[in-house]
């Protein structure tokens, strides 16, 4: 798949943000940038602000100063339009327990609105063949991590942020994963990534650490 | 809009599989007002001139029971970050929440209500009066109700907080439709506490979602 011009490119920049938590600065004039074809890992210690980075680059947290464009225009200004262009995959997966995947993964990517096949194509690659139509609530913690994945097969936007995916995957499911990231920056696009996870084999990768040195 | 057209769905589906959820508040709206013949007095005259009270009060209870549930499993698992990271309107989604939540809280209760009437000898003429009183106002009781659980959302124990802070909002709801049940009964116009009601509505439709999608901004944006 060719990235389409314009629309479909990624140009997130942040600039000289900073943001404290209850009196304990977690970052400070920390600036980059994300643009089509990186791949951007935050990495450092539990509690670095991993997390909070993530969201306020989502545009879900505004507790900050500093500022954040995506193509060049303030991210709270133009929100809705971004929030039509990037995928947020949160910690919590948003999976309900019980629905069936099938069920879940319609709701999840009901602002893309994907056909049947496209859905029970997704969980076929995301590795859940012949549990489509069980309640989550019996599948095991992979499994309904591997539910909120399945989108990662049917978007078809061009910046995905994702907290923590590895969670509670497999092998075969960490290397899946790998190679979704690997494609989706490959056709143009761009994934920012927190994970303690070695990402190495990934082409346009960068690191972010926090809570050190930057 | 496609996502709150799927979230009205899921919600849908979800009742569906915790019948609980919306049958629990109607067996409790049931029983509350069986108990008063049992606990006050069981006479047919002394009955017939609570009864419409008696019924508001107990739905009234019934929905605030309900309401704790509205958006915590939401918070609880995400989905409501989703919600908000869609970029979809809060507005509407709020809109759609209230709307099932009438659906299966508000319109039960109004359905069943003229079996409690028939229990509690309500007057004959005043049955109508309400079930209008409950189908205008009920929708009013949720789309207020969502402001609170909007607000609680997020605490682990909200339930009583909840009561406590819409409770209060649910006084002029309860005046109009109690007035318009007893005035039918002993053979007044009520279309004046009806259409009251129904501007109530309005305003709530209007105004509430705005306060309940601010106060699910503020719990998720930390």
């Amino acid at each position: 798949m060719t990235p389409a011009k314009g629309a479909n490119q990624v140009n997130l920049q942040a600039r000289a943000l900073y943001c404290e938590r209850d009196d304990r600065q977690l970052f400070a004039d920390l600036s980059f940038s994300v643009c089509s074809g990186d791949l951007l890992q935050l990495a450092g210690p539990n509690g670095a602000g991993k997390t909070t980075l993530l969201r306020l680059l989502a545009g879900l947290n505004h507790d900050y100063t500093g500022d954040v464009t995506w193509h060049d225009q303030p991210l709270q200004h133009v929100y809705s339009e971004y929030a039509h262009q990037r995928l947020y995959l949160g910690h919590l997966s948003a999976v309900k327990k019980s629905l069936t995947p099938l069920e879940n993964l319609r709701w999840l990517m009901a602002s893309e609105v994907p056909n049947e096949d496209q859905l029970w194509g997704a969980l076929e690659e995301a590795g859940l063949a012949g549990f489509e139509e069980t309640p989550c609530q019996h599948l095991s913690a992979g499994q309904q991590r591997r539910v909120a994945l399945a989108r990662l097969c049917i978007t078809q936007l061009p910046l995905w942020i994702l907290d923590e995916p590895f969670t509670a995957l497999d092998k075969e499911g960490v290397a899946w994963l790998e190679q979704k990231m690997q494609k989706q920056v490959n056709r143009g696009g761009a994934v920012i990534i927190t994970s303690h996870h070695a990402l190495e084999g990934i082409h346009g990768l960068r690191q972010l650490t926090l809570g050190g040195a930057v | 809009m496609s996502l709150v057209i799927a979230t009205v769905k899921r919600d849908f589906i979800l009742a569906a599989r915790n019948p609980g959820e919306w049958a629990n508040p109607l067996m409790f709206f049931l029983m509350v007002a069986a108990l008063f013949p049992l606990a006050v007095d069981p006479d047919p005259t002394f009955l017939s001139k609570i009864a419409g009270g008696v019924i508001w009060v107990a739905a009234l209870l019934a929905t605030l029971l309900s309401l704790d549930s509205l958006y915590r499993a939401d918070v609880e698992d995400g989905s409501l970050e989703q919600c908000l990271a869609s970029g979809e309107s809060m507005y509407a989604m709020v809109l759609g929440k209230a709307l099932v939540h009438w659906c299966i809280s508000g319109l039960p209760l109004t359905l069943v209500s003229p079996l409690l009437g028939l229990m509690l000898h309500l007057p004959d003429e005043a049955y109508i009066a309400m079930v209008l009183s409950l189908a205008v106002g009920t929708p009013i009781l949720s789309l207020l109700g969502s402001v609170g659980a909007a607000l609680t959302a997020s605490l682990s124990s909200g339930g009583l907080l909840l009561t406590l802070l819409i409770l209060p909002l649910y006084i002029p709801v309860l005046i109009f439709a109690a007035s318009a049940v007893y005035h039918a009964g002993i053979g007044m116009a009520y279309n004046g506490q009806i259409a009251m009601l129904g501007a109530m509505l309005a305003l709530a439709i209007a105004l509430t979602p705005f306060a309940a999608a601010a106060a699910l901004k503020l719990n998720l944006s930390r």
